[in-house]
């Protein structure tokens, strides 16, 4: 049998240097953060000067702090909210304004950041005005994260959904259960792991948004992504690489441990259906 | 959806369970997200648009419309959109952001066609792990990796040295892309470059999700038709994926045109977008109409591929993807 292949060769190195290009910086971060140089990247000699100095940077520790309990708190929230709108998205097919629905969920995947912080900004300081009430602090930039939270969970949420087997559901309607046994029972498990790679890809947003941040954060509410911009934007800055080389390790660490039980899950849980359906 | 497969139930049965569905879930399930969107992305766009055209006054904004003598009196102003028109800077600005976005995306697609392709076509058993290697940059912080690139193109960066190595700034330099010899920051090349290397896999991954789920059968009885590879390639594979190339192309060219921290990181005075115009007239010039006129500019630019991305979007997701 004869199909449309292409020379394996090309392909490999097309692959092989696309993700070359796409790693390339990383290492590059990774490697200067020890180099023993003010000028992060020419090559001097190893040094760990730059991770010393970490604990005394209280601006950057202060900024990671906030970054993660805002980043915390988006990613419950849009994982919530999230996964309230895929299923309002996939199970019903008909209600009033869903096309508009539909719109104002996919639009933040793509409308330019600066635009939706301005409004979520201009808007906040006319309630600000009319109610006294929020100050701009941590509470507004989670208002504006969640914005951009809620969009991504309802993608990864919505795959899923569209995926699952819909007669599962409808024999345990079938067999009694309330449309909440029927999510917590039926629907939860199978989407556990969605919910899951939702969770920590919102997590990951919040930590890195700089643009929201940046006009939703009020005085003595600096984030850390807005304290690595603002050092990046003056020049090349060695304890910025320090932090980022932490920063790929934690990450990569945690979606690796991530995928891989979420795969296991997966695994486990075809195993079942299949069983049960041999049964 | 279960009405068809139950066996037929009382009505009180039936009613009661419908009721069950409209009141505890089916009204909280669609109202939470729905009014969280309405108050914190519908009602903040109206409010930009609103101060759009509103007049600045020291502490708050000119009503729009005021009863006088009787008389409705509706005030627009207007002069910020005719002075967008008239000002050089901001028409040449936005004709910039949108040439760098449109360079970025083809260069996107020519990377990423391919690239999605082979990956598509690649064993099944090593798809998730190249699925996963073009994810795992993207959870990374992208902030991060965008600096790193001002390392690697600053003077003695590797890929400076590897570009200028290999002469490569002449052919960069005769395209217009850098302006001076062995200059690759803050030039269109490195903005672009930047641009490329974040939203790359944006478009990897819905070109890949369109084409791992080809009919490998067509291809096949193209080939039996007596169609070469290319041919095929072209002819089918091409077309089938347009969905893929459409979602994807907007997925890169919509954020590019009001992207901010890529150009501010390397981009220079002579690569002008129009977010930072914005950002501009919000924190430096402290003129909210003026920055707020240049967003809703910035919207009407994007408002033909938003409406498309919305519309295959919606497409791929009632198709169950």
């Amino acid at each position: 049998m004869k199909t449309a292949r292409f020379n394996p060769w090309f392909a490999k190195a097309w692959l092989g240097l696309g993700f070359a290009f796409l790693y390339l910086p990383i290492v590059a971060l990774v490697i200067f953060s020890f180099n023993d140089s003010t000028l992060p990247n020419v090559w001097r000699g190893f040094t760990l000067k730059w991770y010393a100095a970490l604990p005394d940077d209280h601006e950057m520790l202060g900024g990671l702090w906030l970054s993660l309990r805002i980043a915390f708190f988006t990613a419950c929230g849009s994982v919530v909210l999230g996964t309230m709108a895929a299923f309002a998205l996939v199970k019903y097919k008909r209600f009033t304004g869903r096309t508009l629905f539909s719109g104002m969920v996919n639009a933040p995947l793509v409308m330019p950041e600066v635009v939706v912080g301005l409004s979520l900004l201009l808007m906040l300081v006319s309630v600000q005005r009319a109610i006294g009430f929020p100050e701009r602090g941590w509470m507004t930039i989670w208002m504006g994260h969640l914005l951009l939270g809620l969009a991504y969970a309802t993608v990864v949420v919505q795959a899923r959904l569209l995926d699952l087997n819909p007669q599962l559901e409808e024999a345990a309607m079938d067999l009694g259960a309330r449309p909440w046994q029927v999510f917590r029972l039926i629907t939860l498990p199978m989407i556990t792991q969605s919910l899951a790679s939702a969770w920590l890809l919102t997590f990951t947003i919040s930590l890195d948004d700089v643009v929201l941040s940046a006009f939703l954060s009020g005085p003595g509410s600096t984030t850390m992504p807005l304290v690595i911009f603002s050092r990046a934007r003056l020049g090349l800055n060695p304890s910025v690489n320090a932090v980022a080389t932490l920063i790929v390790a934690a990450v990569s660490v945690g979606v690796v441990a991530a995928s891989y039980w979420i795969a296991r899950a997966e695994r486990r849980r075809s195993q079942e259906l299949a069983a049960a359906g041999h049964a | 959806m279960a009405a068809t497969l139950q066996s037929p139930g009382s009505v009180a049965q039936r009613l009661g369970r419908t009721f069950n569905r409209l009141f505890t879930g089916r009204s909280a399930v669609i109202g939470m997200p729905y009014a969280w969107l309405l108050l914190f992305f519908l009602l903040p766009f109206l409010i930009l648009v609103k101060i759009s055209v509103s007049e600045m006054e020291t502490v708050r904004f000119k009503d729009l419309i005021s009863l006088k003598d009787g008389l409705l009196l509706v005030q627009l102003k207007l002069s910020n959109y005719v002075f967008i028109t008239e000002d050089a800077l901001y028409y040449k600005t936005y004709f910039a952001s949108v040439r760098y976005a449109a360079a970025t995306t083809v260069l996107c697609l020519a990377i990423g066609y391919p690239f999605a392709y082979f990956m598509a076509r690649a064993k099944a058993s090593v798809q998730p792990v190249l699925l996963l290697l073009v994810m795992l940059p993207f959870w990374t912080s992208f902030l991060l990796r965008v600096y790193a690139w001002k390392g690697l193109l600053s003077e003695h960066g590797w890929v400076a040295d590897a570009i200028i190595g290999l002469r490569l700034d002449q052919v960069l330099l005769a395209m217009g892309a850098i302006s001076a010899p062995g200059q690759l920051m803050h030039t269109p090349f490195s903005l672009v470059l930047g641009m490329t290397y974040t939203y790359l896999p944006f478009m990897i991954l819905p070109l890949f999700g369109n084409l791992a789920k080809m009919d490998l059968r067509l291809l096949e009885a193209a080939a039996d038709l007596g169609a070469t590879p290319w041919t095929a390639f072209w002819k089918i594979t091409v077309p089938l994926s347009k969905a893929g190339i459409v979602a994807g192309s907007m997925l890169v060219f919509i954020p590019c045109v009001g992207e901010f921290v890529i150009p501010e990181l390397l981009g220079g005075p002579e690569t002008l977008m129009i977010g930072h115009v914005l950002w501009d007239e919000f924190f430096s010039n402290n003129d909210w109409p003026m920055a707020s006129s240049v967003a809703v500019v910035m919207i009407l630019l994007i408002i033909v591929p938003l409406a498309l991305f919305n519309k295959y979007q919606a497409e791929a997701q009632e198709a169950g993807r």
